[in-house]
């Protein structure tokens, strides 16, 4: 299933946000949408997943989703948004029960979500107990329950510390390479952004406006850390959003 | 080990204290931890001294009873058997009143947490309903629902429902909106959202509106009971008071307290149980 974004323009209290967004997210395929902070990065992909309309645009799903699919636009939230009274079988579980799986069926499916992402000795623990990086494996575990079409992460990897990023980011290229999927990545990091994206999009700030869109051809595989190739183009990305940065970091919030 | 650096400064190589001063410490205090039999101790001395100025004299009969007077009186009327005369009368009649008060009250505090014209139109009419001292409601609950049971259920179910409303929407209002997010995002239902997400997500700010719901129904039990009721903690103590029998009206203060230490700890015990999920 592919996404089509076509002339997406939102503003909040006459302040536009997002301008004239036309997009194209291939199906298997990990987009990252890259920008300054106030590029409204966040809030085009709230439109992606339906939790809040655009004033003008439309986006389509083009193409049915696979077989199996229970909910096609799933979302990985920065905060994780688990549910701190349930354990991590019980957080698979809620995304499970409102479409009527239950008992066997549904046992099968945690297993095999939790075993693709490491997490079968943590199936009974509460997410207090978890670390930030295992919280965020639930997180997507339990998108992975779901069969997405599309996974839509907002900034999945910005409440981690370096390493335990660096890590994640391994996983999501493991997990990528056994069976590709379709996402959306927005993060302002442009590291995160050159290791995972097929495809950057940079957004300018106030407007987001596309400002270029950079693919990448090298296998995610191949991709490593402290990889030459990809240190250009992160500095490629750097230059583009350098003064917009700047201008982000030097304004007053008006709240 | 390898040296890096030859020009780092390094540490002496002697043990000898330095010159100067030891930096004091100052992190101390404001971080109270419980001290159960501290609380008992407090009790124990209070009643000791009280025992001991009683029988030496320096506190009169009449300004207070002797504690061994009030347990004396205590074992009479509970060797009579009145004792549960009065107390499951009284028992039945928080029972029933809190759990309508209490259940109500979650209810429509659930709904203005949710509801915006729900919200909008009774927030203000809880304020106003708040404020007014229920026990100066009771003739027209007498008129309303009779002079039986019936008026006594409605007071303490009045009274207790305000408090629940107004703790279980705050404890909504500040159920984490992610969630509540992230819920939508699965394409859970409605009433999934709620009933997975937002009551158990309001369940600490409830329980805690919980322990003053339940404390004021003990105080409205006994106004109830003073007021036309033939048996009950509320008209023992009455009838205790116009009579000055000191010992018997602290028998039923005693019993009330005990009453209130008993509900405070089967909340503790729920949220303990429900809540563990907490830090």
């Amino acid at each position: 299933m592919d996404i089509r974004l076509d002339g997406v323009c939102h503003s909040y209290n006459d302040f536009e946000v997002v301008s004239d967004i036309t997009l194209n997210i291939a199906s298997g395929q990990i987009v990252c949408i890259a920008g300054p902070s106030g590029c409204g990065k966040s809030t085009l992909l709230r439109f992606i997943g339906g939790l809040e309309i655009p004033e003008a645009g439309r986006i389509f799903q083009i193409g049915a989703p696979p077989e199996g699919c229970l909910n096609p636009l799933t979302y990985i939230f920065q905060d994780f948004a688990l549910l701190p009274w349930r354990t991590v079988t019980g957080n698979i579980s809620l995304v499970l029960e409102d479409h009527g799986i239950r008992g066997v069926e549904a046992r099968n499916i945690i297993e095999d979500v939790l075993a693709r992402t490491n997490l079968l000795d943590f199936a009974k623990a509460l997410p207090k107990q978890l670390s930030g990086g295992m919280k965020q494996r639930v997180a997507i575990a339990r998108a992975l329950a779901v069969n997405p079409a599309v996974m839509l992460m907002d900034e999945p990897l910005s409440a981690l510390d370096a390493q335990t990023r660096e890590i994640l980011m391994d996983d999501l290229i493991k997990l990528w390479s056994r069976q590709p999927f379709t996402a959306v990545y927005v993060t302002h990091n442009l590291q995160e952004a050159v290791r995972l994206g097929h495809k950057i999009v940079v957004l300018s700030r106030r407007p987001g406006k596309i400002r270029e869109v950079i693919e990448i051809d090298k296998p995610l595989h191949l991709r490593e850390f402290g990889d030459v190739d990809l240190d250009n183009y992160q500095r490629q990305l750097w230059q583009l959003m350098r003064e917009e940065a700047r201008a982000a970091d030097a304004e007053l919030l008006n709240v | 080990m390898r040296n890096y650096s030859m020009s780092e400064p390094r540490a002496p190589k002697s043990q000898k204290v330095p010159n100067g001063k030891a930096v004091s410490f100052r992190g101390s205090g404001f971080a109270p931890k419980s001290r159960r039999w501290v609380g008992f101790l407090v009790f124990f001395v209070l009643i000791l001294l009280a025992e001991w100025g009683t029988r030496s004299g320096w506190i009169s009969a009449l300004t207070l009873p002797k504690p061994s007077d009030v347990l004396e009186t205590f074992g009479e009327l509970y060797q009579s058997g009145l004792l549960f005369k009065h107390l499951s009368p009284s028992l039945s009649r928080l029972i029933v009143g809190a759990v309508i008060g209490v259940s109500v009250g979650v209810s429509i505090g659930v709904l203005i947490g949710l509801f915006s014209y729900i919200r909008s139109g009774l927030v203000p009419l809880i304020a106003a309903i708040f404020p007014i001292p229920k026990i100066a409601l009771l003739p027209l609950f007498v008129i309303w629902f009779g002079i039986g049971e019936g008026s006594k259920y409605a007071l303490i179910a009045f009274g207790t429902f305000t408090p629940t409303v107004v703790a279980t929407y705050g404890a909504v209002d500040n159920v984490d909106r992610t969630l509540i997010r992230m819920g939508q995002s699965f394409g859970l239902s409605w009433w999934s959202i709620v009933r997975k997400i937002v009551i158990p997500g309001a369940m600490p700010g409830i329980l805690s509106g919980l322990r003053i719901s339940l404390a004021i129904a003990i105080i409205l039990l006994v106004a109830a009971e003073m007021l036309g009721a033939e048996y009950g903690i509320g008209a023992y103590i009455l009838e205790a008071g116009s009579l000055y029998d000191l010992e018997r009206l602290f028998v039923g203060v005693v019993i009330l307290s005990c009453l209130g230490v008993i509900v405070s700890v089967i909340i503790s015990f729920i949220e303990r149980h429900l809540l563990n999920w907490r830090n």
